[in-house]
């Protein structure tokens, strides 16, 4: 019989986690997801901020997904103020938001939860067996930071995304000069999806709620209504009155659930679940191949919706790349007014939701941010209690593996999970 | 001959300067064919004992458990380098050194007592001693090759001590302060991004720190003036590198003459 699993510090996340596990008279008595990691108060000293540094303030929650929060915070903003953004403004971020896809995507699926599929304690373990596996995930990144770096001046907390649209418009040429990576990246993503159907993922379902943004005509990532599977659709401005956050003792992070006091998913699975049929032909095609069948209900798995939506943004990717001619400002003008503003877009590891209140001079009187991973806290915790029995008379290692690796599979960014503890901020 | 270790921590950050170490894609096999990369847990599960050549630390330390924590990580390396502007200034979160202790406890945070923080989040050099500071928010990755590269062969690193001015001359781009009276950082911040703000048409705000010997006062006599709403010039300074002393001090200087007039 197994001893109680404790991992005191989790690798392969973002961020810093633990995980315990009691068992007592062979039943679980204990699941706790601990996160450590300390509380950094964003949503504290946002307050006071001029709503155009809030993008470059909310990047700095996380350095895997700054992009997520520049965009749900600007399309907050954007609301508050009463701003319309252009036809091209929308292109080029929808843009920007793939080319953060493609570098997160391809760093979850081959260095943080890969390894777990191959028996490897890491991608470097991996790349001396499969040397070639590894290169390709690397140049993968690589391509989704070249594009960052191209539209947003650094791949880590790019600096040209503004309230209204951009600073500027990103240099045609090089854009384009993108292209034939871009078309070896679509190739090296088909592979990838390919390499994650042979993958041999742990045989565990559970029934989730999925929510995840939804558009009629495209796989929604940049913005979206709020669909659940329960069929519950909300718009961005009434995500509150659908999903709250509570605190628990042993985490830094407030906790998520729907109104009806149920956990629920966001992330990777629950798009690919709930818009699957707004997947573009390209990405379709791939899942048709793997003979790929929905709802897809193991946690595990979402590697293989991660894989998938790699095709569905490289593909994306190349038609806005192909499309882009910069005409007219590159930022609307912006009449400076009081209001409050909500917005949602999807990370890669789930729905990000803003919420800002504005003063008549544009500061920030009040912010809230929800991000994925808090979401998911309560439906991580679920699925720890769901397969803790089944670890019961597996070796203490092969069971502390399963889980390590159940936490990993949400892709946890833990560093995001941390900031939305509310403070008055006083000037000294 | 073994190879060196490195070891990668994290304290209070957002992950991105570790990332950037994962953002080496044209060379980490290579780096972690002439290192030995023992312990980093975002990349890696395995974890070899130390003690360790080389401590690349990123984050600043904001609670009591990283306080005891960094003082483990300095027994075990040769060589400690702070790596990015939370660990060698305090970051964004140091902000809150701002946020008076009462109201903290006052907040309306549902569960404060659940808290264990620190009153103030402080750079990795107010708890040890620091070998080298990598500044940047996120730090530029050729500057990490750098300093290891130069580890490796026992030579001083080469980084820049000029301010991002420099650099935004000499990829010719056209100054926002002077052509569009926006208030920039530029001349103060330490050189390191490659004039990436001013190059984007927008002001600097300073994410690599304060350079070695800015002139604060000849800054603020320029940049407030062109303020487009007010107090846009200390909010810059409270921006990524409000906790390192040059703007720290510049900031609350400002405020005070504000207050006077």
């Amino acid at each position: 019989m197994t001893k109680n699993i404790e991992v005191a510090a989790l690798s392969r996340v973002e961020g810093e986690g633990a995980l315990y596990i009691h068992f007592k008279d062979g039943s679980v008595t204990h699941v706790e997801l601990n996160i450590y990691e300390p509380p950094r108060f964003f949503e504290g000293f946002l307050k006071g901020r001029y709503f155009q540094e809030v993008p470059d303030i909310t990047a700095r929650i996380c350095g895997i997904c700054p992009v997520a929060y520049q965009m749900s915070s600007v399309q907050a903003l954007e609301m508050a103020l009463g701003v319309d953004i252009s036809a091209e403004v929308r292109a080029l971020r929808r843009l920007l938001y793939c080319a953060e896809y493609i570098e997160s995507h391809a760093l979850h699926v081959y260095m943080l939860q890969g390894p777990d599929l191959t028996g490897h304690e890491s991608a470097l373990s991996l790349a001396a067996v499969a040397p070639e596996v590894v290169k390709r995930a690397l140049r993968l990144k690589k391509v989704g930071n070249e594009l960052l770096k191209i539209i947003g001046g650094r791949s880590v907390h790019p600096v040209n995304v503004c309230v209204g649209g951009f600073y500027r418009w990103p240099d045609a040429a090089a854009l384009r000069a993108l292209i034939p990576e871009l078309e070896w990246a679509l190739e090296a993503a088909r592979q990838t999806v390919r390499w994650a159907a042979t993958l041999p993922y742990p045989e565990f379902e559970q029934d989730y709620e999925f929510v995840a943004l939804t558009r009629a005509d495209e796989y929604a990532i940049y913005d979206g209504e709020v669909l659940s599977s329960t069929g519950r659709r909300l718009r961005p401005k009434e995500f509150e009155k659908g999903y709250l956050e509570y605190q628990v003792r042993h985490s830094t992070a407030l906790h998520s659930q729907t109104v009806e006091k149920q956990p629920y998913l966001v992330g990777p699975l629950a798009r690919l679940n709930l818009n699957f049929a707004r997947l573009r032909p390209a990405t379709q095609a791939m899942a048709q191949e793997i003979g790929l069948t929905l709802p897809i209900k193991n946690p595990y798995r979402g590697l293989i919706a991660r894989a998938l939506e790699l095709v569905e943004v490289c593909d994306t990717a190349l038609e806005l790349t192909r499309a882009y001619q910069p005409r007219g400002a590159s930022r609307a003008a912006i009449n400076v007014r009081a209001g409050e503003g909500m917005g949602a877009s999807e990370a890669p590891r789930g729905l990000l939701y803003h919420r800002y209140i504005l003063d008549k001079r544009g500061f920030v009187q009040f912010a809230r941010i929800t991000p994925p991973t808090a979401q998911n806290y309560a439906r991580m915790e679920a699925d720890l209690w769901a397969i803790a029995p089944t670890l019961l008379h597996k070796p203490h290692a092969e069971a502390t593996q399963t889980c390590e690796h159940l936490v990993r599979a949400y892709d946890p960014c833990i560093s995001c999970s941390t900031h939305f503890l509310k403070l008055e901020i006083v000037q000294r | 001959m073994s190879k060196p270790t490195v070891a990668v921590y994290k304290f209070s950050s957002c992950d991105g300067c570790q990332l950037s170490i994962l953002n080496l894609e044209d060379e980490l096999l290579e780096l972690a064919s002439v290192v030995e990369i023992a312990y980093f847990l975002e990349a890696r599960s395995r974890v070899l004992p130390g003690p360790y050549d080389i401590a690349l630390v990123e984050g600043s330390i904001s609670t009591p458990h990283e306080q005891e924590r960094i003082q483990e990580v300095r027994k075990e390396a040769k060589t400690l380098i702070a790596l990015g502007t939370c660990a060698t200034a305090g970051g964004i979160q140091a902000l809150r050194n701002l946020i008076d202790s009462k109201r903290l406890a006052e907040s309306v945070y549902p569960h404060p007592e659940y808290l264990q923080v620190l009153r103030e989040a402080t750079p990795v050099s107010q708890h040890v001693k620091v070998d080298y500071e990598l500044w940047g928010c996120p730090v530029n990755k050729a500057q990490v090759v750098e300093v290891v590269q130069a580890l490796l062969q026992q030579r001083r690193p080469t980084l820049p001590g000029y301010s991002v001015c420099l650099e935004c001359k000499r990829r010719g781009a056209v100054c926002v302060v002077v052509a569009e009276g926006v208030p920039c950082l530029g001349p103060v911040t330490r050189a390191g991004c490659g004039a990436l703000c001013p190059a984007n048409g927008r002001g600097c705000y300073g994410c690599f720190g304060p350079a070695p010997h800015a002139d604060m006062e000849a800054a603020a006599q320029t940049l407030l003036p062109l303020e487009r709403y007010p107090g846009e010039v200390v909010h810059l300074l409270r921006h990524i590198s409000n906790n390192a002393p040059a703007f720290r001090e510049a900031a609350a200087r400002m405020e005070m003459e504000r207050g006077r007039t």
